[in-house]
């Protein structure tokens, strides 16, 4: 070792400039911090260097005189002598283009990446001017289909093992490989194993040349046509952020920015291809009524602004209820929560459809940041959803914590996961569990371990001790079949735990902003309560709610009772989403009317609908999004909506206008200024903090007035011998609203069966694949049973994402805990 | 439903325990498919990829970097007739010629029978006994075209009992008792320099300024 490693700091010569940089560093990254970009086809930041293409090739002397080494490969030396572009490496850059070329068809004008090709545009900025090569290239069948919705031209690959890197280093699906050599070499999958990877779109963004190239952007525009801006990903609450791509007035595209704090440019092909549900034919482009003949047919907006209006007015306070709103932007909703809260005084409000978790425990914790539960030698504890399957983004960030940084996980799950295999200890408590098993995790960091909840002392213990350094608990509802509060006394567990902090994993897009603008019952925005709250915002609202008003799961039972006169209905298909599908239904068809406001039309609206508002989806208005860290994105309107579909703030302002209020809102960018005036935990939301944190964000800390939730659940009681205790959890892929109508992942959505642990499986007596029955005391279901040895003994696992949500009608809302019974059917 | 059967099933979780990480066993793996099998079939790489934790497409992507891993059916035989700079000028390329018209297939073909593949190949390092060609990676030297066909009549008849059938690399198994292996510390987790490194006195802590070189 030299000194020069353990220097702050080496200085390195690029083309006659001396530059500092740091050790360790890249000369690749060094020269283009210092404004001599190497041209690179294979290095990308985000993955480790391989050297494979060669076209970094520069010129370096490190003392022995120059040579030609590749900089993407070649960690900066003190003293170090660099030249990117004289002759010799302009002869070197030169000669290895003409041999990337060689293989390389000449059908740039039929290719979609033509126009914003890195192979084409530096063959034009370092490359031979025309071809020698006048043999036969090489030839492979053109495009065959890797997956659903990647096509793979192996003509046109020039072997950078950018793809086969990311699907088995970033991903850790490697179901892509280089396969035969020499000449012959060539990615390609297995023979009848597809590319099925949910992060399978970002090969296509980094694919330096058209090899790969996604279905749903096949042969739509020329790179010149489009136009782009910024945005966040809005399929779930990570907030990756994007740019959004259009052309005639149609996102064409969307693609993944390198926010440090966020994504790294990375996307889940959910946040990715989920857009084309925007240009499905379904979208509402008019408003809808529910005709004589219980029809819903299209309307002019005055009329269906009349008909809420005349509902709404005729309706108490306590009779009005609203559901949904995960969907909105930030702006949006403080538009709608002024409207329920202020204007019609009804505290009905909840943007949670029974799945996720009690307020106190997302916001009344110490919060933890994504860079905070990645920090190196770190814990992470993972309490909730399967992250690979609900927040694709996340996952991809927590492998490279626990792979390349060295932080430590410790999964306590339902059932193994995405992440198990990295998990240095994995937990999977009995179904209801969840509190006395923390109890007992926290107990055995100072003390003995007992055996709890189906896990053994020892594992315990040894999870205990592998407790390191400042902790992180990703916490979010794993199981529906499970409640809320058992993970939120849980987390109180955890929360006595030295140096910890936590991460919520609510998965429902911007469900975070919604809390923060007070869409759910008993709060206001900017993270304080109705009580404590009441004296800011009532100052700016024309009025207050009386008393805390109920949950969804509270307001459908109510609303069946004959209880809701109103019931709105804010971008949610609680038939499909809501746990407990029998509820659901009879709270929609009681309710006296239900004013929905969407994007499609879904199960919800054909239901129970009488008023339906057609809304402006997320590229077709302005706003902020709020993630799972509380980190605060714009969202920048890129194309406008169908026919007459408005943005949903505008849509509360003028009702609230016709109801004799105004909102006094008149654009995002005031509704902002207002959340500001009226939260101060939002007080660094200012428009230039949005202007410097425009790939970035604004982080909006602290718990406000929320309190850390106290412990509710009583001991959960053990089940009898015949019936197994239900797991739900959510896939990738499930049946929802934005999937139906995305033609390229539409059939994705994963098939309905039951999996058992291998005992409770041996005692069925029946082959893998057999159909069963399962039967709950609310309903029951068929599907095959297969055995699953990742589950705790007792217990089943029912997929809650399978076509039209099944595992619906065995939950019952609000049960700590649901016993089925598995019979040959 | 395995594809090994049961004693190559042993073996193959006897190789594995050499290694600190199972996927270091993939390509002996791969020769032992091939030996049980002939060639390596999906269903094989399938196997493996479950046996050494990787997934198949790993390991088909390593296997089919090796030319001498046989990804489709071939003969019990492999007959590779070398056709390089020397054999050529002692008439390879008629043997090999010769071949495919006794054969009757092509160079890259199999016989209908299954019993010989036939394939031209480069350089066997057998110069000084040319034209030579190999047989399931047996040499056979300075092959005449009556020489070709009286080695064909051979296998055909039974009388070719030093030629193993495709696949099998070695007819005696190296054997490691448990145990007594080299050790199998991940080389991440190794607190001390290998024995090599010790023996050498290049481990850390050494002053051999010209490194041992």
């Amino acid at each position: 070792m030299s000194r020069a490693d353990e220097a702050e700091t080496v200085n390195v010569t690029v083309n006659g400039a001396e530059i500092e940089a740091s050790p360790g560093e890249l000369l690749i990254d060094a020269c283009e911090r210092a404004g001599a970009y190497i041209p690179r086809f294979c290095y990308h930041s985000r993955m480790k260097p391989v050297g494979m293409c060669r076209m970094c090739l520069v010129e370096v002397d490190t003392g022995r005189g120059a040579a030609l080494q590749p900089s993407c490969m070649l960690p900066v030396s003190d003293g170090m002598t660099v030249e990117t572009e004289t002759d010799l490496t302009k002869k070197a850059q030169d000669g290895v283009l003409e041999f990337l070329l060689v293989n390389h068809p000449l059908d740039c004008p039929v290719c979609d990446k033509g126009g914003e090709c890195p192979l084409q545009d530096q063959t034009v900025a370092f490359g031979p001017g025309e071809s020698r090569f006048v043999e036969e290239k090489r030839h492979y069948e053109k495009p065959i289909a890797i997956s659903d919705t990647v096509y793979l031209d192996r003509e046109r690959c020039i072997l950078c093992d950018r793809c086969t890197r990311f699907a088995n280093d970033v991903a850790g699906d490697t179901l892509i490989h280089f396969m035969d050599r020499g000449n012959n070499t060539q990615v390609n999958t297995f023979p009848d194993e597809p590319f099925a990877s949910y992060f399978s779109g970002n090969t296509v963004q980094i694919c330096p040349v058209g090899a790969l190239t996604a279905k749903p952007y096949r042969f739509k525009a020329r790179p010149w046509d489009l136009e782009e801006t910024i945005s966040t990903a809005w399929t779930d609450s990570v907030g990756s952020r994007i740019t959004v791509q259009s052309s005639r007035n149609e996102v064409l595209r969307l693609l993944g920015v390198d926010a440090d704090s966020v994504n790294w440019g990375w996307l889940s092909d959910k946040e990715r291809f989920a857009f084309e549900a925007l240009n499905s034919e379904d979208r509402l482009g008019r408003p809808l009524v529910r005709d004589d003949d219980h029809q819903l047919v299209a309307t002019g907006w005055g009329d269906a602004l009349d008909r809420a209006v005349a509902a709404l007015q005729g309706a108490a306070p306590e009779r009005i209820a609203m559901i949904g709103g995960a969907r909105l932007t930030n702006e949006s909703q403080y538009a709608w929560a002024k409207l329920a809260k202020g204007v019609l005084r009804t505290d009905n409000v909840d943007s949670q459809l029974g799945d996720g978790l009690p307020v106190e425990a997302v916001l009344g914790l110490p919060r933890a940041t994504i860079d905070d539960a990645c920090r190196p030698g770190g814990t992470i504890i993972l309490m909730g959803p399967d992250p690979k399957e609900e927040l694709g983004a996340l996952y991809l960030r927590l492998r490279h914590a626990v792979l390349e940084d060295g932080a430590t996980l410790i999964e306590i799950t339902p059932r193994a996961g995405g992440l198990t295999g990295l998990a240095s200890h994995s937990l999977h408590p009995r179904p209801g569990e969840l509190p006395a098993l923390t109890a007992a995790l926290v107990a055995a960091v100072n003390g003995e371990a007992v055996d709890t909840a189906g896990v053994g002392g020892g594992v315990i213990a040894a999870a205990a001790a592998a407790l390191d350094g400042p902790v992180t608990v990703v916490l979010g509802r794993a199981s529906l079949a499970e409640t809320g509060e058992s993970v939120a006394d849980a987390a109180v567990n955890l929360s006595r735990l030295d140096d910890v902090s936590f991460l919520s994993a609510l998965r429902r897009g911007n469900i975070h902003g919604a809390l923060d603008a007070g869409l759910s019952p008993g709060l206001l925005p900017g993270r304080t309560t109705l009580s404590a709250g009441s004296e800011r915002v009532g100052e700016v609202w024309p009025g207050l709610p009386e008393s805390d008003g109920l949950d969804t799961a509270g307001i459908l039972a109510a609303s069946a009772e004959g209880d809701i006169d109103v019931l709105i209905v804010l971008g949610a298909d609680p038939i499909n989403d809501f746990v407990d599908h029998a509820a659901a239904v009879a709270g929609l068809e009681a309710a006296g009317t239900v004013i929905a406001v969407d994007l499609v039309r879904n199960d919800s609206i054909e239901a129970a609908a009488h008023i339906v508002f057609a809304a402006a989806g997320p590229t077709e208005s302005s706003g902020t999004f709020t993630n799972l860290e509380g980190r605060v994105s714009v969202c920048e309107q890129k194309v406008t909506p169908p026919g007459t579909a408005r943005p949903d703030w505008m849509l509360a302002t003028e009702l609230a206008h016709r109801l004799g209020a105004d909102l006094g809102l008149d654009s995002p960018e005031s509704i902002r200024a207002e959340l500001v005036s009226v939260s101060p935990v939002h007080h660094n939301l200012i428009e230039e903090a949005l202007a410097v944190g425009r790939i970035d964000g604004v982080l909006v800390e602290g718990n406000g007035d929320i309190a850390a939730p106290v412990s509710t659940t009583a001991d959960v009681p053990s089940n009898d011998a015949y019936s197994l205790r239900l797991v739900s959890t959510r896939s990738m892929y499930d049946d929802g609203v934005a999937l139906r109508h995305s033609a390229s992942s539409r059939g994705l959505a994963r098939g309905l069966d039951v999996r058992l642990s291998p005992t409770e499986f041996d005692k069925l007596g029946v082959k893998p694949g057999t159909i069963v029955k399962v039967e709950s005391s609310c309903g029951q279901l068929l599907a095959p049973a297969f055995a699953d040895s990742s589950l705790p003994a007792g217990s089943a696992h029912v997929p809650w994402s399978a076509a039209g949500s099944p595992a619906g009608s065995l939950i019952d809302a609000g049960a700590p805990f649901i016993d089925v019974r598995v019979e040959r059917a | 439903m395995s594809f090994f059967d049961t004693a190559n099933l042993a073996t193959a979780h006897e190789i594995i325990s050499r290694y600190p990480k199972p996927k270091s066993a993939t390509i002996p793996l791969l020769h032992l498919a091939q030996q049980q099998h002939g060639w390596v079939s999906d269903d094989a790489m399938r196997e493996i990829a479950q046996l050494t934790g990787t997934t198949p497409a790993e390991v088909k992507g390593t296997g089919s970097f090796y030319e001498m891993f046989k990804f489709h059916p071939v003969g019990k035989y492999m007959v590779n007739v070398c056709t390089n700079l020397s054999c050529q000028i002692l008439g390879g390329e008629e043997l090999l010629a010769h071949a495919e018209e006794t054969l009757g297939v092509k160079a890259g073909g199999t016989t209908a029978d299954g019993m010989f593949t036939l394939e031209d190949v480069e350089c066997i390092a057998a110069c000084t006994e040319a034209p030579c060609l190999q047989v399931n990676y047996r040499y056979k030297l300075r092959v005449g075209n009556d020489d070709f066909d009286q080695m064909i009549d051979d296998i055909r008849n039974g009388r070719a009992d030093d030629l193993p059938e495709h696949g099998t690399l070695a007819l005696v198994r190296q054997a490691i008792p448990a145990g007594t292996g080299a050790g199998i510390t991940a080389p991440e987790n190794a607190r001390e320099a290998p024995v090599w490194m010790a023996r050498n006195d290049v481990a850390e802590g050494s002053d051999d300024k010209d490194g041992g070189a």
